[in-house]
């Protein structure tokens, strides 16, 4: 079984290398940064502040202040432990997302283009028909129909939807790599199919795959907080697109003084997706050699 | 999409060749359409009847909840969805199917037994008119901004726009209509956000009177904001890099040599090759804003078909949650059409190159 070390151990070096590359642009390292920090806050800040149970009538809708870095709610509640404690689902649903479709992306992509011919022209058709569905207003009718009620459910039948479009390009990056010479002096070597897809292929792609996953984070993001928005699924009270939503029934759009219970939470999502923007766009202009010189 | 290499096609007949490919071309097209409207429709089908806990169940537990003899509830909620539940699955399918190509879609369930057709056409004009106006405004404004960043890139400007299209393009166009309600509408105070809700004002005649544009115009002039500002992004950088590519193409070095005027190269040379993939763009980017208007026509309360769809799937009303779907796909699948014929005919190479493949 020395394939997948030999792969893990490319994969780790791969990194180091891309951290390394990360480090020189400030744009990229600053994503890398605000990323692991939102994670790291969403699953272990709830563990030091735990949410708070009972409304606080006196301090209803209440601006900034030094008790209250980011206001209150229209329950009294302070924004800024709701938003420590409502990162959660959202980086759990975009990271099972990302991932999952992107698994599927890579298999039938790769998959695809290895096999050629016929079945690869009917798979691609296929995806290209597919494209050209709404995929918001269908996952918002599957997601009513089927009423999901936890975040893996969700999560999945998002990658289900989403998987064609990132298998597609998948796809035409492992023709263009195939093509390469060292892709076919392997292949003449007679190194076995796994060992060139692990060894030469996948290792070549990972920057790719990485930036793709990325993407469809943002968008599972997205999806998710329009779904919540829609009052499809109310899987959890803390939660980041529950808060604006829950604040946007309340009329506070319409109440000044509360605006702070709606743009905190905003501010948590658009910097969530920027940092992972910013991230994957950096990763974007290092690996691809024509963007770096800054055409 | 369409997938473009190079032609070898010159060993035929050139006008006969242009017309037997270029007809195959639009039939495989128009094929290729109307089998995603079958997927469509059958993904529907199955969610709406076969899927276990599918919305049918659901419709006739609801109706004996509200306390209707479970035959009558079964009878009621056929009747709405247009299927009749003795007959056998495959009898079922055929006849949705048929009733889909009718235009056919049931009746609702929570507006009284209002056609689900009636209540489509009443709104779709809305969606039409506000979708295909950001569209082309878009369309028209990402390619002048993204000509101006390819043009000075590397100073200010470029930049600027460049980060400004890169925030924009990441920012969902849910959250950009709440930060416009919130900053125009309530902080700002810049527009009546109250008084815009709504497509028209209620007492407007529709017709091609003054007043009446004037009134649809502030109706939806804020949405329209918030869909070209959310889909406006991703076209400049395209544009931009298209552009940075057509620039270093031999020919216009060449025009250059020739002594040719920089306006005439940048509208007969670079502008146009640079705006020609964009149009395959087009139908990506009308499968964008369609779906994002069910959430913004929702938050801005503008009467389109995003709009109903948002409003049947809260209130749990079936037929017309089926049917919406069914149209607003329909409409992508056909816009995307549009957009492949467009690109086509503009584009001798792609269908030269579709026929053969």
């Amino acid at each position: 079984m020395h394939i997948p070390v030999d792969f893990i151990d490319s994969f780790w070096r791969e990194s180091v290398k891309t951290f390394k590359i990360l480090s020189r642009n400030k744009m990229g390292l600053f994503g890398f940064i605000m990323v692991i920090l939102i994670i790291l806050i969403s699953f272990l800040g709830p563990l030091l502040w735990p949410p708070e149970t009972s409304a606080n009538v006196a301090e209803i809708n209440k601006g900034i202040s030094a008790d209250h870095w980011l206001g209150t709610d229209f329950q009294g509640q302070d924004n800024l432990r709701k938003i420590i404690n409502g990162g959660k689902d959202i980086v759990t649903i975009a990271l099972l997302t990302g991932v999952l479709s992107m698994l599927i992306a890579v298999v039938v992509g790769s998959f695809s283009a290895f096999i050629g011919g016929r079945v690869d022209g009917i798979l691609m058709d296929l995806v290209n028909i597919w494209l050209t569905i709404p995929k918001f207003p269908l996952l918002a009718v599957l997601a009513t129909v089927l009423s999901l009620k936890d975040v893996i459910t969700l999560s999945v039948l998002m990658a289900l939807l989403d998987w064609p479009a990132l298998a597609r390009q998948v796809r035409s990056q492992v023709l263009s790599l195939k093509s390469r010479e060292y892709i076919e002096a392997a292949t003449m070597l007679d190194l076995g199919t796994p060992r060139i897809i692990f060894r030469e292929l996948l290792p070549n792609m990972m920057s790719f795959i990485a930036i793709s996953t990325i993407f469809e984070m943002t968008h599972a993001i997205y999806q998710q907080t329009g779904l919540v928005f829609l009052g499809i699924v109310p899987y959890s009270s803390a939660n980041w697109g529950v808060m604006i939503s829950a604040a946007e029934r309340r009329g506070v759009l319409f109440n000044p003084q509360a605006a702070w219970s709606i743009l905190a939470p905003m501010a948590a999502i658009v910097l969530f997706q920027l940092a992972l923007v910013s991230f994957a766009r950096s990763l974007d202009e290092i690996f691809n050699p024509r963007l770096r010189t800054g055409v | 999409m369409t997938t473009i290499t190079n032609s070898h096609t010159t060993s035929h007949p050139v006008l006969d060749g242009i017309r037997t490919v270029a007809s195959s071309y639009l039939l495989r097209r128009l094929a290729k359409a109307l089998f995603s409207i079958w997927l469509v429709a059958t993904i529907t089908f199955f969610v709406i009847r076969a899927m276990p806990g599918s919305a049918i169940d659901i419709l006739i537990q609801d109706l004996t909840a509200q306390g209707v003899s479970s035959d009558d509830a079964r009878n009621q909620a056929a009747a709405l969805m247009g299927i009749d539940l003795d007959q056998p699955l495959s009898e079922q399918y055929l006849d949705y199917l048929n009733n889909v190509i009718h235009g056919d879609f049931g009746r609702s369930y929570r507006s009284a037994g209002l056609s689900v057709t009636e209540m489509i056409t009443r709104v779709l004009p809305w969606t039409l008119f506000s979708v295909g106006l950001s569209l082309i405004i878009t369309f028209v404004l990402g390619i002048a901004l993204g000509t101006i960043m390819a043009y000075k890139r590397d100073t200010w400007i470029d930049h600027l726009l460049s980060n400004l299209a890169a925030t924009l393009d990441a920012v969902s166009p849910y959250l950009i209509g709440l930060l416009a309600i919130l900053f125009f509408g309530i902080i700002w105070k810049l527009v009546p956000i109250m008084e815009m809700r709504g497509a028209m004002s209620s007492g407007m005649k529709p017709g091609f009177t003054v007043a009446f544009l004037v009134d649809i115009f502030k109706h939806v002039r804020v949405l329209l904001l918030v869909y070209v500002l959310s889909s406006i992004g991703s076209w400049m950088l395209q544009m931009k890099s298209n552009t940075v590519a057509t620039l270093g193409e031999d020919y216009v070095t060449v025009a250059r040599a020739r002594g040719l005027t920089d306006g005439r190269i940048l509208t007969a040379y670079v502008g146009r090759n640079a705006t020609l993939p964009l149009f395959t763009r087009l139908a990506i980017s009308v499968g964008f804003i369609v779906g994002g208007s069910v959430l913004l026509e929702t938050l801005f309360t503008y009467q389109g078909v995003g709009f109903l769809l948002a409003r049947s799937i809260s209130e749990r009303d079936y037929p017309v949650m089926q049917g919406v779907f069914l149209v607003i796909t329909i409409s992508v699948v056909f816009a995307n059409l549009l957009a492949d014929y467009v690109y086509g005919w503009l584009d001798p190479r792609i269908r030269l190159v579709g026929g053969d493949n």
